[in-house]
C-alpha cells in the first residue's frame, strides 16, 4: 500500500492535473494564436500559422480592453476599499460590544452571507435614487452584497484578538478613532488579505450584476465587455479573439494570486475553519 | 475625549459604586461608539436590505417597459409564471444544480485535498495549479468549456466522436455542474486542507497504535474531524450554486429547451424583455428558495458538528 502510494499519488496528481487543468489551458493558449480559420472549430492542435499577436492587438482594440479594464478597476477597487473600511469598524464594535441589539445587527448584517442580493428590485430603487447605470451605484450594490462577508470574518477575527493592547492604547489617551486606525486595522491585516482576495474574486468576475446594474454602453465592465464580444452576431465562434481576451482579463487575479500566494491561502483558510 | 477616558477609568478604580462613565454613557459606548458600525449597517440596508424587502411588493404589480405607471395587481405575475410552467421548472433545474454543483465541487475539493496533503515542495506547486481555476472569470470558464464541449469542439475532436455534449435535455445540467464544480474544486481543496491540518497528530498516532488502516483512520478520524470544513464548504457551496448564472450564460444560455435555466438565467431573459415584475416574482421565489434551504441546512450540519 505505502509504496503504491508513494510513486502513485505524484503521478495521479501529475495526471489529474494535466487532464483537469492543463487541457483547458492549453485549449485557451492555443486557440488564442491560431488565425480565425483554424480556431472556428476549437481543437489542441498547434497553431499551424501562429499569429498571437495579431489576436491579441485585435482582442485589445476592438473588444475596448483598455475602457473595460479602466472601468473595472474603477468599480472594483473602491467597491472592495469600502467593504473592508466600512466592515472594519462594523466588525470591530460587534466583536466588542455585548448586548441584545448589538447581536441583532450582527445577526442583520451577516444575513447577506446565504440571501441572495434582489437584484431586480437594486435596478429598480437605482432608477429612484438616479444612480441606475452609474458607477457609484455599482460600488454601492458591490459593497452591500460583500460586506456581510468581510464583518462575519473581521468579526471572527477581532474577538480572538486580546482587548489589552487596545486597553493599553487607551490608558494612553488614544480616542476610539486612534485606536481604530492605529491598532484594529493593523492587527486585521491578515484577514484584509483574505476579505480583499475573496471580494476580488466575485467582483472582477461578475457579468450578473454588472449587466443589471450598468448595462452595456461606456461604462462596461471587462467581463461585461467579454460577454458582449463574445455573444455579437459578428464575433460568434470567433475563439482566437475570445480567448485572447480570456487570457488578458484573468491575468491581473492570477498575478495577485502569485504576488500574495502565501497569506491568501493562510487567509481563506484560517477564516473558514471556525 | 481623551481625558475623559481616563478620568473615567481613575474613578472606577478609586471609588467602587461611584457613578460610572463620564456623560452617562455605558463604557461599551465610550470605547466603540455605535458610528464605527453606522456607515456599514446604512450601505447594507439601503443596498441590500431594502432591495429585499421591496422585492414582496414588486411581484404583485405590473412593472414592466410597457407602463408608465406601476399597479397593483395581485397574484398574476405569480399565476403567469406557474402556468407557463416556468416557475416549476426554474425551481426543479436550479435545486438540482445546487445540489450536483455541492457535490461534485466537494468531492473534487475533497479528494485533491487529500492527495496534496503534506506539506512538501510538490504538494504545494499543485495546490497553486489545481486554484487557477477559482482564479478565471466564471464567464471565461464557461466559453473555455463551450469551446472544449462544442459538437464541433476539441472533444470530440480528440476523442473522433460526435456527440452534442451541450445538446442533450437531460445530461447537458449535469455536464455543466461538473464545469462548475471544476470552477470552485480549488476553494473547497484548499478550506478542507486546513480542516486536515487542523487533527491532532496524536490522534493520528492512537489510531495508527490501534491497527487502524488508511481507510478506517479515515472514516473514523479524519471524516468527523473535518465537520467544520464540511459545513463551511457544502452550505457556501449550495448557497453559491443556487445563484449561478455566468458559467450557465456562457455554456449553454438556458437551453437545450430550457433545459438548464435557473433562476438566474430566467430573469435575465425576462427582465431583457422588460417583463420587471415578472422578474421581480421569480426573484421572490429564489429567496424564499434559498431561505427554505439555508436554514435547515446550517442547522443541520451545525448540529452534526456537535454530535460527531
Amino acid at each position: 500500500m505505502t509504496a503504491v502510494w508513494r510513486y502513485g499519488r505524484p503521478s495521479l496528481v501529475v495526471l489529474l492535473a494535466g487532464l483537469a487543468v492543463g487541457v483547458p489551458l492549453w485549449l485557451v493558449a492555443v486557440t488564442s494564436a491560431k488565425p480565425q480559420a483554424e480556431a472556428i472549430e476549437p481543437n489542441l492542435d498547434l497553431p499551424r500559422h501562429w499569429q498571437p499577436s495579431a489576436n491579441y492587438a485585435d482582442a485589445v482594440s476592438q473588444g475596448e480592453m483598455l475602457r473595460g479594464f479602466l472601468n473595472s478597476l474603477l468599480v472594483v477597487v473602491p467597491s472592495v476599499v469600502l467593504v473592508l473600511l466600512l466592515g472594519a469598524g462594523a466588525a470591530w464594535v460587534f466583536a466588542r460590544r455585548k448586548s441584545k441589539l448589538v447581536s441583532a445587527a450582527y445577526a442583520l448584517c451577516i444575513s447577506g452571507l446565504l440571501l441572495p442580493p434582489a437584484v431586480i428590485t437594486i435596478v429598480m430603487e437605482l432608477r429612484q435614487l438616479g444612480l441606475a447605470g452609474t458607477r457609484p451605484g455599482m460600488i454601492a450594490v458591490y459593497t452591500g452584497m460583500y460586506l456581510s462577508t468581510s464583518i462575519f470574518f473581521m468579526t471572527g477575527f477581532i474577538r480572538a484578538i486580546p482587548t489589552e493592547l487596545e486597553e493599553a492604547a487607551r490608558m494612553d489617551g488614544a480616542s476610539p478613532s486612534r485606536i481604530f486606525w492605529r491598532i484594529v486595522l493593523p492587527l486585521l491585516r491578515p484577514v484584509i488579505a483574505t476579505a480583499t482576495i475573496m471580494v476580488m474574486l466575485y467582483a472582477w468576475s461578475d457579468v450578473f450584476y454588472a449587466f443589471f446594474v450598468l448595462g452595456g454602453g461606456d461604462r462596461a465592465t471587462l467581463p461585461l465587455n467579454l460577454y458582449q464580444v463574445a455573444s455579437a452576431q459578428l464575433y460568434l465562434n470567433n475563439w482566437h479573439l475570445v480567448f485572447a481576451y480570456v487570457v488578458v482579463m484573468s491575468l491581473p487575479m492570477v498575478a495577485v494570486f502569485l504576488v500574495g500566494q502565501r497569506k491568501i491561502v493562510s487567509g481563506i483558510t484560517s477564516g473558514a475553519v471556525k | 475625549m481623551a481625558d475623559t477616558v481616563v478620568r473615567t477609568r481613575k474613578q472606577q478604580s478609586a471609588a467602587h459604586g461611584a457613578p460610572k462613565g463620564v456623560g452617562r454613557l455605558p463604557r461599551a459606548a465610550v470605547h466603540h461608539p455605535w458610528w464605527f458600525a453606522l456607515p456599514a449597517i446604512v450601505v447594507f440596508a439601503g443596498f441590500f436590505l431594502v432591495p429585499n424587502l421591496l422585492n414582496f411588493y414588486y411581484p404583485f404589480t405590473n412593472w414592466s417597459s410597457y407602463h408608465a405607471d406601476i399597479a397593483f395587481t395581485g397574484l398574476d405575475n405569480f399565476r403567469t409564471i406557474a402556468d407557463d410552467g416556468s416557475l416549476l421548472r426554474a425551481i426543479r433545474t436550479t435545486l438540482v444544480y445546487a445540489l450536483l454543483a455541492a457535490l461534485f465541487q466537494n468531492g473534487f475539493g475533497l479528494v485533491l485535498a487529500l492527495l496534496l496533503e503534506d506539506d512538501s515542495r510538490f504538494n504545494r506547486f499543485f495546490r497553486a495549479v489545481f486554484f487557477l481555476p477559482v482564479l478565471i472569470s466564471a464567464l471565461a470558464t464557461g466559453y473555455v468549456f463551450q469551446a472544449l464541449l462544442d459538437q464541433d469542439g476539441a472533444l470530440n475532436s480528440v476523442l473522433g466522436t460526435d456527440i452534442p455534449w451541450l445538446g442533450s435535455t437531460t445530461w447537458t445540467l449535469v455536464i455543466v455542474t461538473l464545469i462548475h464544480g471544476w470552477k470552485w474544486m480549488g476553494l473547497s481543496m484548499l478550506i478542507y486542507l486546513a480542516g486536515l491540518k487542523g487533527i491532532p497528530g496524536e490522534m493520528l498516532e492512537a489510531a495508527k497504535c490501534d491497527g487502524a488502516g488508511p481507510w478506517r483512520t479515515f472514516w473514523s478520524v479524519r471524516w468527523p474531524m473535518l465537520a467544520p470544513a464540511v459545513t463551511f464548504n457544502v452550505t457556501t457551496a449550495l448557497i453559491g450554486s443556487m445563484n449561478t448564472f455566468d458559467i450557465v450564460q456562457a455554456t449553454t444560455g438556458g437551453g437545450p429547451a430550457a433545459s438548464t435555466e435557473v433562476f438566474n438565467i430566467y430573469m435575465f431573459r425576462i427582465f431583457g424583455q422588460g417583463l420587471y415584475a415578472q422578474a421581480s416574482a421569480m426573484s421572490l421565489v429564489l429567496f424564499l428558495v434559498v431561505v427554505a434551504v439555508a436554514i435547515p441546512l446550517v442547522v443541520g450540519l451545525r448540529r452534526r458538528e456537535q454530535l460527531l
